[in-house]
Formats: structure tokens, sequence, C-alpha cells
């Protein structure tokens, strides 16, 4: 006989109502004043070879186990499984996301340290255990939530809540039989000794999972959190005061300054202000002459070398050519510069060339300036010297 | 049920019975169940109205905090923590002592607990709620705050599992998790009383849900109490374990004053001896409100007393430990700190610290104090204030003066830093009245089941697992 799981809550008095349906029998319920009594009367029951009953009392009575011949809960097992499953996720976890997926380095430690891991491993397999062993004991070892059972709400359950001590003898069990029962109920001292029915009705009582009111009232539930959830992220968070990370008092790049006059957010620097790296040109435009009172301040290393190389042809090749011949590839859309390599330049001071490359060279030639740094102006020297030193092997042998 | 009279002679062998004048069982679920079935008294209302204020102030605080910004604070650098996580520290510490009542002491088998254990576990529960709010707010933008649980999201980077914080949120957030469910299943049973008991149709219907259709039934009871003792195991090392991360987000920095080993430990005593004062503090309170003093008796208040005192010990060791260690490791930084300490510009509140925390509690050496639950009532106030100084002490000294003189920077709490902290407490407390309210305050079951002659004679003393 199968009793169906209602998880709403009943009737207040179902014997009330059973009158006008079907009453079936549940069982016997006795009442005790002592639990001495319960104890005993548990003991003979199952001497007795009853199988399905069960003793109630408003507290856990030691003995009762032993005298019911119940088997040790095994209960641990789960805390045990699923708290060491949860431990060893964690550490998988923590292993993957900072070691394997985006590699975090802490402090110089290796990647994956397991002494920090060790508090966060023994937190989850508290978590997962506790977690486990109360759902499983409610769901599956108590059958809970049920409201629906034939003993609840009726006097035997409220005087076992309080201060009585109560024996259940089902009638579905083999031994059972509605007089012999209670004679032997009343001869183990119970005060009283009471039939306790239930509804045909139960029995045939659909699952109120599938009920559409309950799948209605989860759907509108699912909608309204997505929907406080979206609104949430995406309008509320944009609304003041919440939208404190947006609304900055700064100025956003292409719009006017209110507080400058000239409606700028960046200041001028003030004047005279040299920035990094920089030394300002001691010369007036074209002063002749200023270049021999200037040399090259860096030395020809490697690295300078390449820096010119690199430089000389992006910003020079396209006119002067990428050995400084003067062979331009403009296709003679800009007046050809002349070689290099004529005497004049080569005998020039490295000054000159720093010059032309500052100012520019007769209004033809523009000036380098905002381009290119200090540094690499003259380390563009170097790298023509050395074009020139290539073009010419006799003065290397010279040099030699 | 036996009926044991004890005549004018004491009898000495035997330990005082746990619940004064052997009442009957229903005269226990009367009593029990007398603030949830009667209409609360005019003492009542003023408590709460009180209470309520105080939540009304720390709303109003919190308010300016999220409108403004955390420049409301006094918070500044070097002193980026200050009362919002002292109060963090403080809350925490005050939950564990619920569950060392409840979860440490059942598995020494310690009796007396049930009488105290419900209201105890309450506050544990209560009490990490208000601290949970601290590190949220500290945030600034709260709404934030989902950030600190490894969710996978755009920027590809996850958490960084090395840091004490991230241990902070999984250890609290695990410590509330597993305090709850064993409050709740501590509760089911006396639900289901208060199912049995109520005659309002709405009330019924509330106690039936939530106790979820329990039978008192034996194939019941048995599984249920394994279920207990693991969860007991499980909560003891974990109270232990959330103090020590707590401790860990200072001693894994490299602060003086912060970074030492001792800490672990030391937070662990401090938090049972603030915790210890606040649950005598507020079962003074209610056994009084709510007449219950025959089942919260003396004797437990007097055993809560001798476990602060010794809890005070341990706090004194650990005081005299860190100018030791300071001094011992012969780092100028560190034993600077300690002169700021106790003659800087917080020595005062040191000095109170000192005394609240380490002479005030040499008084319960004394059985007459220990008894006399006037005094009793202000030294765990007393507890409370030095408690709540030290958390301050250790995270605004430390931070006042670091390293590098040049951003040295005196910390002086605002309004709204006050008006949080009353906030805080104004929210445990309306918990806590609300609670007594609408839970009983006290295990019915395990009150009944220590009563005298509660369990046959022949099998007393075979504790059953
Ligand atoms: C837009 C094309 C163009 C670029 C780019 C250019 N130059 Fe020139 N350069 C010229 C022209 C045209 C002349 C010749 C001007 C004249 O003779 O009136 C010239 C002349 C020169 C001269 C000879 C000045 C003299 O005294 O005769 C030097 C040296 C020189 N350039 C160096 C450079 C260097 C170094 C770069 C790279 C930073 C460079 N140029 C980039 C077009 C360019």
């Amino acid at each position: 006989m199968r009793i169906p799981h209602i998880i709403l809550v009943p009737n207040m008095s179902k014997l009330e109502k059973t009158q006008s349906g079907r009453k079936l029998l549940y069982g016997l319920t006795a009442i005790f004043d002592s639990p001495e009594k319960l104890v005993h009367a548990a003991e003979t029951v199952v001497k007795e070879g009853y199988k399905d009953y069960d003793a109630y009392s408003p507290y856990p009575i030691h003995g009762l186990d032993t005298a019911m011949k119940l088997k040790r809960s095994m209960i641990g097992v789960v805390t045990l499984v699923v708290g060491l499953t949860g431990g060893t996720l964690l550490v998988l976890f923590t292993w993957w996301t900072n070691s394997i997926d985006y590699p975090l380095f802490i402090g110089g430690k290796p990647l994956f340290s397991w002494p920090s891991y060790v508090p966060l491993t023994f937190e989850m397999t508290v978590l997962f255990g506790a977690v486990s062993t109360v759902t499983a004991l409610l769901v599956v070892w108590l059958g809970l939530p049920r409201n629906s059972h034939p003993l609840q709400d009726t006097e035997f359950m409220k005087k076992v809540s309080d201060d009585k001590f109560g024996l259940a003898i089902e009638a579905k069990d083999a031994n059972f039989d509605e007089r012999q029962t209670k004679y032997l109920l009343e001869k183990l001292g119970a005060v009283e000794v009471d039939p306790v029915y239930y509804e045909a009705r139960e029995l045939t009582l659909k699952e109120t999972v599938l009920d559409p009111k309950f799948i209605g009232a989860i759907v509108v539930v699912a909608v309204a959190v997505s929907g406080a959830t979206y609104f949430g992220f995406n309008k509320m968070l944009l609304m003041r005061p919440w939208s404190s990370l947006n609304e900055q008092a700064k100025v956003l790049p292409e719009t006017k300054s209110e507080f400058y006059p000239d409606g700028f957010a960046m200041r001028p620097p003030v004047k005279g202000t040299v920035a990094r790296g920089e030394m300002p040109y001691r010369y007036a435009s074209n002063i002749p002459g200023a270049e021999k009172y200037m040399k090259n301040p860096i030395l020809p290393t490697k690295r300078v070398m390449l820096v010119g190389q690199r430089d000389f042809n992006i910003y020079c090749s396209p006119c002067h050519g990428y050995f400084a011949e003067g062979d331009s590839r403009l296709q003679g859309q800009f007046p050809v510069p002349p070689s290099l390599h004529i005497d004049s330049l080569v005998t020039a001071p490295d000054g000159l060339y720093y010059e032309v490359i500052t100012n520019g060279f007769q209004g033809v030639m523009p000036s380098y300036a905002r381009q290119i740094p200090r540094d690499e102006r003259w380390a563009i020297i170097w790298y023509i010297r050395a074009l020139q030193k290539a073009q010419n092997p006799g003065e290397v042998a010279e040099a030699k | 049920m036996s009926e044991v009279s004890y005549g004018e002679v004491i009898d000495y062998t035997k330990a005082p019975p746990l619940v004064e004048g052997n009442p009957t069982l229903s005269k226990i679920d009367e009593s029990i169940a007398k603030p949830m079935e009667k209409f609360p008294s005019r003492k009542y209302f003023m408590a709460l109205s009180v209470t309520l204020t105080m939540l009304l102030i720390g709303a109003v605080a919190l308010g300016y905090t999220f409108y403004y910004g955390i420049g409301m604070w006094g918070n500044n650098i070097p002193v980026g923590w200050a009362f919002d996580i002292t109060n963090f520290v403080f809350w925490i510490g005050i939950g564990h002592a619920g569950t060392l009542i409840s979860a440490v002491l059942f598995l020494f088998r310690q009796r007396w607990r049930t009488g105290i254990a419900r209201f105890a576990e309450a506050m544990t529960i209560f009490a990490v709620m208000c601290a949970g709010l601290f590190p949220l707010i500290h945030l600034g933008r709260p709404w934030y705050a989902a950030f600190v649980f490894p969710l996978p999201t755009q920027h590809g980077v996850w958490i960084n599992w090395n840091s004490p914080l991230i241990w902070d949120v999984f250890a609290v957030s695990t410590y509330f998790t597993v305090s709850l469910m064993f409050w709740y299943i501590g509760l089911i049973p006396d639900l289901a009383t208060m199912r049995d008991r109520t005659t309002n149709k709405f009330k019924k219907m509330i106690y039936s849900v939530l106790s979820m259709g329990w039978r008192f039934s034996n194939k019941h009871w048995q599984h249920y109490e394994k279920v207990y003792v693991i969860l007991a195991g499980l909560a003891t090392p974990l109270v232990l374990s959330v103090h020590s991360i707590v401790s860990f987000d200072f001693a894994v920095s490299i602060l003086p004053g912060w970074h030492t080993t001792i800490f672990p430990p030391y937070f662990v005593a401090g938090a049972i001896f603030s915790g210890f004062g606040m649950v005598m503090t507020a079962l003074i309170i209610v056994r009084k409100v709510f007449n219950l003093e025959y089942i919260i008796t003396a004797d437990h208040l007097d055993k809560m007393a001798k476990v602060t005192l010794v809890v005070s010990m341990m706090v004194a060791y650990a005081y005299v430990l860190e100018p030791f260690i300071a001094w011992y490791s012969g780092d100028p930084v560190d034993w600077f700190l300690v002169l700021m300490r106790a003659t800087g510009h917080y020595a005062f509140g040191f000095w109170v610290m000192v005394s609240c925390n380490v002479f005030i509690p040499q008084l319960l050496w004394f059985r007459k104090i220990r008894r006399n639950i006037g005094v009793l009532f202000v030294i765990s106030l007393l507890i409370n204030v030095g408690m709540w100084l030290e958390r301050y002490i250790i995270i605004v000294t430390s931070l006042y003066r670091d390293f590098l003189p040049s951003s040295w920077h005196i910390y002086v709490p605002t309004l709204t830093d006050f008006g949080i902290l009353i906030g805080s407490f104004g929210l445990f407390f309306t918990l806590v009245l609300l609670f007594a309210r609408t839970l009983p305050v006290i295990s019915m079951s395990e009150v009944k089941g220590v009563t005298e002659g509660a369990h046959p004679s022949h099998h007393l003393g075979a504790e059953h697992e």
C-alpha cells in the first residue's frame, strides 16, 4: 500500500473529513506515559515479530535503538564520500584556473603552490560534507518534506510531540490483527489505544510537482528573477548613484572643457619645459657654421647602428634611397635629393646632418624634429657615415 | 516519570540538576513556547523600538555611504581598513561562541549546554550576517561583490586563490551555511511541536512547512542524532579555521603588528572570549525578559564565566607574547609599533582594551561574582567593549604608522562610521528579538531529554550514539 507524497499542508482534522469518504485503516497507535514502558513495549513488539511499527517520543530515548534492534545509521558514509569529493574538486578547480586557463604569477611562487590551497580545500570538504549530509538525511533517509503522513495532525501526534511516548503498528504488517494487536498494546501498559484512518482519496492524488499551478508559479518566479537581474545589471547600474563610475568629473576625448576659457582640457606645458629624452636645439634655424660646434654625443655600438638603420629606412629612404644614393622611390613627384656620397657631404661635419634633420633643408626637405628624438637623429648619422664608408671602400683602407 | 524529592539535605555527590525545579515535560513546552504564543509585553515593544531606531540610524549612514561613496568615512591612506574591518572581525568573533557552545560542548558531552545552545547558535547566525555586511560595504560599490567568486568573465582572468581575502570569502560563507543548517536541523523537532501546539491557522501552516512533517519517529531520531554528531564534528574544526583565516588577512601581510605567527590562535581565543561575553549579555537579558530563570540557571552563567576566565588568560598570553617577540626579534620597526600602541595616539584605547580583557575578567575567580547576575552583566558588557577595541587597535595602530614616516596619518572616525556601527548592533538585536518571539529560544526536545527521569534508569550511563 503506497501512501502518496503531498508536499502541501494537509487539512487540519483528517478524521472529520473522512466521514463522507471511504476510510482506510493506517494502523493502531498506543500512548504510554513513561519512557521505560515505551522501551519495554518496543522490545516486546519486536519479539512478537512485528516489522512495520515505530516508536515515537518527544526526544530521543537512550536504549530505544537497541530495544528496536535498529541497525547502525550509515549516513556518515555520505559525509565522507561527498566531503572528500568536494575537497578534490576544489584542488582541481583552483589548479586549472590559476595554472592552466589563465596562469597567475604571484610573488614568484610556483603556479601551483599547494600551501595556499590548504585552507580552501578544508572549507570545501566541510561545506560539501555538511550540505550533502543534511540533504541526504532529510530527503533520502527521512523522506521529508512530507506533510501527508496519516499520523500527521492526529491526537496521537499532538501527544508525542509534547510529553507522551507512543508506539504505532501499521495495518500492512503481516502479523497485524486489529483485535489482537490492540490487546497486546493494552497489556503492555498503554494508556490509550486508537485506530488511525486516512482517506482513500489520498491514494489517488497526483504528484503535486506536476500541478499546472505549481509549474506556473515556478515560471512566474523565473521570469521575475531574470527580469530583475536584467534590469539590475543593464539599467539600474547606469542610474544614479550606481553610475558614479561612469559619471566622473573628467573631459572625454573630442569634447570641450567647460572649465578652461580656451576650451582645452589638456594644459600647455609651462614655458621652457623640456620633455624627457629631449634637448632643445641650441641654435636658431639655419645659422651658417653652427654645425662646427656640434659633435655626435653617442657611440656607434651595434644597437645604435641598428636603430640608425631602422630609422633611416623609415624616414629618409623614401627620398634618399636605401643606400643614400638619391634614388627616390617617389617617382619624381618630389624634388629628387642629391646623393649623400658626394665629397662635400662626406667631408661635412656631423653637425650639418643634425642641423638638416632638425630644421629641414632649403625649404625642400622637411624638418624631422617632431618625428625623430634627439638620440635617434645621431644614430641615423652614424648609419649614414657607415653607408658612406661602404660606398667608398678606399677610405676604409685609408683609415686602417 | 520518577518523582525525585531532594528534601532538606542537598546531595553533593550529584551534579546539580540541569533544569531547576524538576518541571513536567509539558511545563517545559509551555514556558518555552510562551513568548511565541502570548501577545508580547510592553517591555518587548520598548526594546524593539530601541533596536529598530538603531537599525534606522545604520540604514541612513549606509545610504550616505552608498550615495556619496566611502569618502564619508574617516578612512585614509595608509589607514584603509578601519571601522569596517574592525566591525567585521568583531562580529565574526561573536559568532564563534555560538558554535563553540553548540558543537564543541556537544562533542565533549557537556549537557549543561542544552539550555543555551539554541540561543547561542541563533546568535552565531545573526552575528555572521552582521559581519558579512562589512566587507560588502567596504567595497564602496557592493553591487560588484560577485567578483569575489570564481565567475567566468570576458576578461578571462580568475580570482587569485593565493589571496587570504578569497579564503576569507569561502570560510565565512561556509561557516554561515553550516551554522544555518546546524541550527535548522536542531529546530525541526521543536517546529513540529509548535505545529501541534498552535491553534492559529496561519502559524500552523508556517510551522508545518518549516518542520517538513517531522514525526518524532524513533527510526528518524536514530539518523537525526547521528547527523547531529557529524555536523558538530564538522563545525568544530570549521570554527577554528574561520577565525584563523580571518587572522591570515593580517598575518600573511608584512605589516609590523600584523605579521606574526601567533595571530591564528590569538584570534580564535579572542573570538571565543568576545563571543562568550556577548552570549552572556544577551542571555541575561532574555532570561529576565521571558522569565526563563529555571532553564537558563545561575549554574549555566557560572560555567560560562569560568570558560570566559580561561580564554581571557589565553588572550592575556597573546598580549604578553606580542611585545616579547617584537623585542626578541630585534626588529626596530616592530618594537617601535609596540611603543606606539602603548604610548601613541591610540594609547587610551589600548589601555582600556587591556583592562577590559585581562584585568577585569580576573574578578571571575570569585564564585560570589560569578553568581552575581548584575556584576556578571557589567563584566560581560566590558568584555564586549574591550574586544571591539582590540580589533580596532590591531588594525588602526598597525596602519597609521607603517614603514615610511612620510605616509603616516592619524585616523579619526566620522559620524557615518559610528552610524554604521550602531546600525550593526541594531540589526543584531532586532534579529535576536524577532527570533525570541517567533522561534523557540531554547531547544524543547533537548531540554526534555536532560530532565530527571527522561531516560529509562537501567540504560542510564550508557550513552548511545
Ligand atoms: C621628402 C623627401 C626627403 C626626405 C624624407 C628626406 N630628405 Fe634629405 N633631402 C631631400 C631633398 C629634396 C634634398 C635636397 C634639397 C636641395 O638640394 O635643395 C635633401 C637634402 C639632404 C641633405 C643634403 C643637405 C646639403 O647640405 O646638401 C642631407 C644631409 C639630407 N637631405 C639628409 C636627410 C636625412 C638624414 C633624412 C632622414 C631623416 C632625410 N634627408 C630625409 C628630401 C628628403
